[in-house]
């Protein structure tokens, strides 16, 4: 019995070792580089997402990722859902709500015309995933050298490393570069990628946006909160943005866990003293 | 173990039905039904099995109503049951964690038989069966993880019907035939998932032949001493029934807590990756549960002898009941062999660990070469010696040292080793009731 | 503890004695097990993408006068028709006691932003309410729809007139988001 409880504790423990939130970067990449391990917002057993930190995220993969990353996996609408960087209580359904709405027509998305039946173009609603960027995988390579630029949507669960891996991959490439290394013309040097070579060009630099104020509201009071698009914000807030898409469904998760963890002790617990009960002056 | 029948039926309506078809009596068998008394909690893990297959089955049904097995949806279908199905993120996530689970389950409960000798007459088809139902379980994972068609999923299974194509002759046939192709491709997804969707079924008619040949012969006991009278048991309801639901409890606490918390941790990042058929990953590995027998099947350089070697380290289970020589059953009193066992356990995970490296990476380093690099035991090697213990433990030792062995003392009867000396002598005089067993067969000690 | 001679039998006490643990144990399974079943019905249910399109947005103002827009929604056929003068004439001096199933035209529109009826946007679900066939426009005894399949004929207003369909064409729920545009459902 007492084996049996240590050998779960034990089990248990290994992998609560590995974070709570994915995979865990173990410490340096490959060429010496050290990791920087961001305290997420997200992590730990009842970690959420930061509103805050997931709009300005959206703004930098709009304004600089989307040029070249598709997004295949999410909706505009699931912008809106909870947990989500744009969900207001007002606006429950997302496929109401007016942010979602005007972020969607934001985009053109293809669509055909059911009169002549030739492909025209629209702007996008709630309804519609977001928009591939290329039509196809070659017209991909055509415009980017001969590399892929990878779907983002579930690109911090598709790396160990996960959120860490991500925000040092875009803030690594200032990394001085081996003498030894020779570079072709269309790669960079970036120590966090596998091999070291990395076909896309520092996404991130200083001065490419600039974060609009915004105001809110810090237990009744507005409060304006402006905040600098340095590199490592502008990395750290589009790894939270890709952090929520690849797991939307985080808080909740979180929320019915905890909720089942203690009911499942509760009735553990009940089942220990039934088995102590039924046993009690039985020798064994 | 069990005598004839107890059950008498109260109600007319109950009296009806047990004239026609005696399922209520086979209820009312299983809850009375005598078990040693002194079972331990090693001895939860078949009722944990049970409750993760119907679990499996239950959500794995439900997971079939969203997936679309076409290699153009299928990644986007599971990523769809995430999103936007609901309570999707809970099935796919139970069901997922629940394929571990099962097998972590199912190396307790294959452990537990080996230390306790439960392969042993008169129980040697009950294993069999146990270890079919774990090949069957092998078969089931390794289909249903190529179903996300994600990167391991396309790789792991190019990788196992490749293993088809080694045999001699009839091996290039054999593989495309079996991927309905000349590589992995919708052809193959699709009679996956098929198999898939099928094999458990399988398996719950295996559950139920092993559950009746379990009942049959009756259960084994950690000293190994066959139950002699009634006071050697108690019945299964409320006795066991409780201790299991006590154990289900905890089990339900570490499948909770992957399920909440980690729920990709037992998984491998490349899986969110959708499958290319023109890029390899970096590392093909297997789930967690098949490391060992993947390091079997990377110890040697000859690719088919890797193979055979590999579902060898199965077939060896099948024979094992001819392959220990020992009279007795439990190695709690087999002071050599307990030693041996020991080994294979720590053998195992070393086996385990082996299958996730690379096999040209240094596991134990000792010292640095010319250039200053680290030096040492690489994983290959280290994968040759666990290998090699493996097979020894099975094929040598077991044999071996059953026949050299000087075993402990065993107990009289269970009642003897539960409660002592004086209170067996006490009981064996006022009860003299043995305990029948059915099939007419001597209790083995 | 030697004295004790427990056998299979003596272990509990009488049937009557019900712990009060094993009371609070079977009901916080029950529980449980209650609790553990809503996930799986729910599931069954839509999914979002599904929801998401449970309303459409239409621009009237692309569609001429006389002619029909048809668009999928929920799976079914919409008939979003630009009536006439006549049509509309004619759908509002049609005896309404007299009908299968008796409605008025201003019934089966509805009011924009103002309260004003715009009785030139008919919006119908292009479905016969006999078994289900989708009628064609611009057709049949009473300049209406008419349905191939049985012979149902409804009026410039979608309603029965003639024909085994026992019901009037059904006008989704529809408002005004603006003074061109529909969302329907």
């Amino acid at each position: 019995m007492l084996k049996k409880v240590l050998f779960s504790a034990a089990a248990v423990g290994l992998l609560f070792g590995a974070g709570t939130n994915g995979a865990v970067a173990a410490g340096g990449s490959d060429y010496g580089y050290k990791m920087a391990h961001p305290d997420w917002s997200f992590m730990g057993i009842s970690g959420t997402y930061d509103p805050n930190a997931m709009r300005r995220g959206y703004q930098v993969y709009r304004e600089v990722c989307s040029a070249c990353h598709a997004m295949d996996q999410i909706a505009f609408r699931h912008l809106g859902d909870p947990g989500g960087p744009f969900h207001y209580e007002a606006y429950p359904n997302p496929n109401d709500n007016p942010y979602v709405k005007a972020i969607a027509a934001d985009w053109t998305v293809e669509d055909l015309d059911p009169e002549s039946g030739d492909v025209v173009e629209r702007v996008g609603i709630p309804a519609d995933p977001f928009p591939p960027i290329y039509p196809n995988p070659a017209a991909a390579r055509a415009s980017n050298g001969g590399a892929y630029p990878p779907d983002l949507s579930v690109m911090v669960k598709a790396r160990s490393g996960g959120a860490d891996y991500v925000y040092n991959l875009l803030t690594a490439y200032d990394a001085p570069k081996p003498a030894d290394v020779k570079l072709t013309p269309g790669v960079y040097w970036n120590p966090v990628m596998d091999g070291g070579k990395i076909a896309m060009k520092a996404p991130l630099i200083e001065g490419i946006l600039e974060y609009p104020v915004v105001t809110v509201d810090d237990h009744g009071e507005s409060k304006e909160i402006a905040v600098e698009a340095t590199v490592e914000q502008m990395a750290a807030d589009v790894t939270h943005f890709l952090a929520w898409s690849a797991d939307p469904k985080l808080e909740e998760r979180k929320r019915a866990g905890f909720a089942v963890m203690a009911y499942l002790s509760l009735l553990t617990l009940l089942f220990f003293l039934s088995y102590k009960r039924v046993w009690k002056n039985v020798e064994h | 173990m069990a005598g004839p029948s107890t059950y008498e039926p109260k109600y007319a309506a109950t009296k009806w039905v047990d004239q026609r078809l005696p399922i209520i009596r086979m209820g009312s068998d299983f809850m009375v039904y005598p078990s040693p008394r002194n079972l331990n909690y090693w001895y939860t893990f078949g009722a944990i099995l049970a409750l993760i297959l119907v679990s499996q089955i239950i959500t794995g049904v439900i997971l079939g109503m969203h997936y679309v097995a076409s290699v153009d949806q299928a990644f986007d279908s599971v990523q769809r049951i995430r999103r936007d199905v609901p309570y999707g993120w809970l099935m796919q996530s139970m069901h997922a964690v629940g394929a571990s689970m099962f097998f972590l389950a199912v190396y307790m409960h294959m452990f537990r038989g080996l230390y306790y000798g439960s392969y042993k007459a008169p129980r040697e088809l009950l294993w069999i069966i146990g270890v079919l139902m774990y090949l069957i379980m092998m078969a089931t994972a390794f289909l249903g993880y190529t179903l996300p068609w994600g990167q391991m999923s396309f790789w792991g299974a190019t990788v196992i019907t490749g293993f088809f194509g080694a045999i001699p002759v009839v091996g290039q046939g054999l593989q495309e035939w079996l991927l309905g192709g000349y590589a992995v491709s919708n052809a193959t997804l699709t009679r996956f998932y098929s198999l898939h969707f099928v094999l458990p079924f399988i398996l719950v008619g295996l559950t139920a032949l092993h559950v009746w040949g379990l009942h049959h012969a009756g259960q084994n006991n950690p000293i190994g001493v066959t139950p002699k009278t009634k006071k050697d048991t108690l019945a299964f309801h409320p006795y066991y029934t409780v201790k299991d639901a006590f154990a289900v409890g905890v089990f339900l606490l570490i499948f909770a807590f992957f399920i909440f918390y980690q729920p990709d941790a037992l998984g491998h990042a490349d899986n969110y990756i959708k499958a290319d058929p023109l890029l390899t990953p970096a590392h093909i590995v297997p789930e967690w549960y098949f490391l060992p027998f993947y390091a079997i099947l990377r110890a040697v350089p000859d690719k088919l002898g890797g193979i055979l070697l590999m579902f060898g380290a199965i077939a060896v289970l099948f024979i094992l009941p001819w392959l220990d020589t020992s009279k007795v059953r439990s190695m709690r009193f087999r002071p050599i062999a307990k030693w041996f066992f020991a080994i294979f356990i720590v053998n195992a995970f070393v086996l385990g660990w082996v299958g996730a490296e690379v096999p040209d990476d240094i596991a134990v380093p000792f010292g640095t070469n010319a250039e200053g690099n680290a030096t040492g035991m690489s994983f290959y090697r280290l994968g040759q010696i666990t290998t090699a213990y493996y097979f020894l433990y099975f094929l040598i030792i077991l044999p071996f040292v059953g026949l050299i062995e000087r075993p402990k003392p065993r107990p009289a009867s269970i009642t003897q080793s539960v409660l002592g000396e004086a209170e067996a002598r006490r009981s064996a005089k006022a009860d003299k009731e043995p305990v029948v067993v059915p099939g007419g067969l001597a209790p083995a000690e | 503890m030697a004295e004790i001679a427990v056998t299979n039998d003596e272990t509990l006490d009488d049937e009557g004695k019900r712990d009060f643990i094993f009371l609070a144990t079977g009901a916080a399974a029950a529980l449980g097990g209650a609790a553990l079943v809503w996930p799986f019905v729910a599931q069954m249910g839509k999914a979002a993408d599904t929801l998401a399109l449970g309303s459409i947005e239409i621009n009237v103002s692309n569609i001429p006068v006389g002619s029909q827009l048809k668009t999928l929604w929920r799976g079914k056929p919409v008939f979003v028709r630009h009536r006439t003068a006549e049509e509309i004439a004619a759908a509002e001096a049609v005896d309404v006691a007299g009908l299968p199933d008796p409605a008025t035209d201003a019934s089966r529109l509805m009011p924009n932003g103002e309260g004003v009826l715009r009785p030139e946007i008919l919006v119908m679900v292009g479905v016969c309410t006999h078994f289900g066939c989708i009628p064609v426009g611009e057709a049949g005894d009473y300049d209406g729809w008419y349905c191939p399949c049985h012979g149902s004929h409804y009026d410039t207003s979608g309603r029965i007139r003639k024909g085994p369909a026992p019901a009037n064409m059904l006008v989704p729920t529809y408002s005004w988001t603006s003074a061109d545009v529909i969302k329907v459902g």
